[in-house]
C-alpha cells in the first residue's frame, strides 16, 4: 500500500448523497441568480419518460424518449445557451399540468411557452394547432388552410415533425384527410395513446358530477 | 465544435472537485467552496474556448476559493495556513481519519500539489499553471508532501510502502 492509494482512499471520489444534496443546492442558487439559462427535468408518463425544458420565458422543450434525451439537451446547449441544469423547480407547474392532462382531467395547458425553437411557417402552423379542439382531430391540409397556405401540406407536416412541444402543443390531433394516423415523432403509439385517452375524458361531461354517469 | 450542456460537466467533476476541496479545507468549509466552484464556473461557461480541459479549469477555481476561505479563516483567528477546522474537529470522519489529519497538517502549498496531482489526477504541468511556478516546482512540492505524509503517518498505516 502506497502513501497516494491510501490518499485516494481516505478522500474518495463519489460520496453520493452528497453531491445530490450539493447539486440540488446548485440548481436552486443558480435560478434564484438568474444564471441558469436552460432547466430540465424528466417526467414519467403513459407515453414514456417525456424530457420537460423551460427557459426564463417558459416552457421551450418537451422531448420523448426515442428523441434521445442527450442528444435534445445538447441541442439546448447549442442552440439556447450551454447553462443547462437538472433543476425541477421550474418546471413543477407544467409537470403538474402535464400529469393532470394524462389523468384526463386536464383539456388544455396555461403555462407560459417560449418558442424560440420554431420560427416562420413552422411556427405559424404550431400556434394553429391550440385551435383544434381536445378530442377532435384535424388534417394536414385543414391545418395548412388555418395557417393561411392551403398547398402547404408538406410543410404542415415537417412542422409536426418538428414539434419542440408535443403534447402540449397538439400537433397529435394532426391526422391524414384520409383517416390515416400520418406520422408522430413520439411514435405512432404515442400518437394512438393520446388521442385515445382525449376521445375517453372527451367524452364524459367534462366537470360534471361522477354521479351523473 | 459544440460544449456541454453544464449538466454534464457537473456530473463528471462533481466528486473529484469535492475529493479536492475537502483536501483543501476539510469536510466543513468544502461543501461552500464546491457550491461556489460550480456556481462560478456555471457563469463563466459559456466563454471558456470549447477545446479546454475543463477538469483543470474548475480545480483552477476550486484553488482560488480555496485560497479565500483559508486568507478569509487566516482574519479571523487561525494562522494562514492552519485548517479552519481542526483536525480533531468532531465533523464525520472518512475512511481514514489519521491521514485525513495528516494531509491537513501539511504546508498550504504541497497540500495544494498533492490534492491536484493525486486526487484531481492533474499533470505536474497543470499544477505548475494552478500554484503559479514552474513544472519542476510543482513536482516537487507534490514529492515533499507524500514525503511528509509518509513520515508523519506510518504508525497508524496498516501496511509499510516501503
Amino acid at each position: 500500500m502506497s502513501v497516494p492509494d491510501d490518499l485516494a482512499r481516505a478522500f474518495p471520489p463519489d460520496d453520493p448523497d452528497t453531491l445530490r444534496r450539493l447539486r440540488a443546492r446548485l440548481a436552486a442558487t443558480a435560478q434564484a441568480e438568474g444564471v441558469l439559462d436552460v432547466a430540465y427535468r424528466t417526467l414519467d408518463s403513459p407515453v414514456g419518460p417525456l424530457l420537460l425544458a423551460a427557459t426564463g420565458r417558459g416552457l421551450v422543450r418537451v422531448a420523448y424518449l426515442s428523441e434521445d434525451h442527450d442528444a435534445v439537451l445538447q441541442a439546448l446547449a447549442d442552440r439556447i445557451s450551454p447553462r443547462v441544469l437538472r433543476a425541477p423547480a421550474p418546471l413543477d407547474p407544467a409537470a403538474r399540468q402535464l400529469d393532470e392532462y394524462f389523468d384526463g382531467a386536464r383539456r388544455a395547458f396555461d403555462v407560459p411557452l417560449d418558442w424560440q425553437l420554431a420560427a416562420g411557417f413552422r411556427a405559424a402552423v404550431l400556434h394553429r394547432l391550440a385551435d383544434i379542439g381536445y378530442g377532435r382531430t384535424a388534417s394536414y391540409a385543414a391545418v395548412a388552410a388555418l395557417a393561411g397556405n392551403p398547398r402547404a401540406v408538406r410543410a404542415v407536416g415537417t412542422a409536426c415533425a418538428t414539434n419542440p412541444l408535443p403534447v402540449v402543443v397538439p400537433c397529435h390531433r394532426v391526422v391524414r384527410s384520409d383517416g390515416g394516423m400520418g406520422g408522430y415523432l413520439g411514435g405512432l403509439d404515442a400518437k394512438r395513446t393520446l388521442l385515445d385517452l382525449e376521445a375517453r375524458a372527451a367524452a364524459e361531461p367534462a366537470s360534471s358530477p361522477a354521479s351523473s354517469a | 465544435m459544440s460544449k456541454q450542456p453544464f449538466e454534464a460537466v457537473v456530473a463528471a467533476h462533481a466528486g473529484t472537485v469535492l475529493r479536492v476541496c475537502r483536501a483543501l479545507l476539510g469536510n466543513a468549509e468544502a461543501e461552500d467552496a464546491w457550491s461556489e466552484t460550480f456556481l462560478a464556473a456555471l457563469k463563466a461557461y459559456p466563454e471558456l474556448p470549447a477545446d479546454a480541459n475543463v477538469e483543470a479549469w474548475l480545480v483552477t477555481i476550486a484553488h482560488r476559493k480555496a485560497v479565500d476561505v483559508l486568507r478569509a479563516a487566516g482574519r479571523r483567528a487561525t494562522p494562514l495556513g492552519q485548517l479552519p477546522d481542526a483536525p480533531a474537529a468532531p465533523e464525520p470522519a472518512g475512511p481514514d481519519p489519521d491521514l485525513i489529519a495528516a494531509v491537513a497538517r501539511l504546508p498550504v502549498k504541497q497540500r495544494h500539489a498533492v490534492a491536484y496531482h493525486y486526487l484531481a489526477g492533474l499533470p505536474h504541468a497543470e499544477v505548475a499553471a494552478i500554484l503559479g511556478g514552474t513544472t519542476a516546482a510543482a513536482r516537487r512540492a507534490a514529492a515533499d508532501g507524500i514525503a511528509a505524509l509518509r513520515r508523519s503517518y506510518p504508525d497508524t498505516r496498516k501496511g509499510a510502502d516501503r
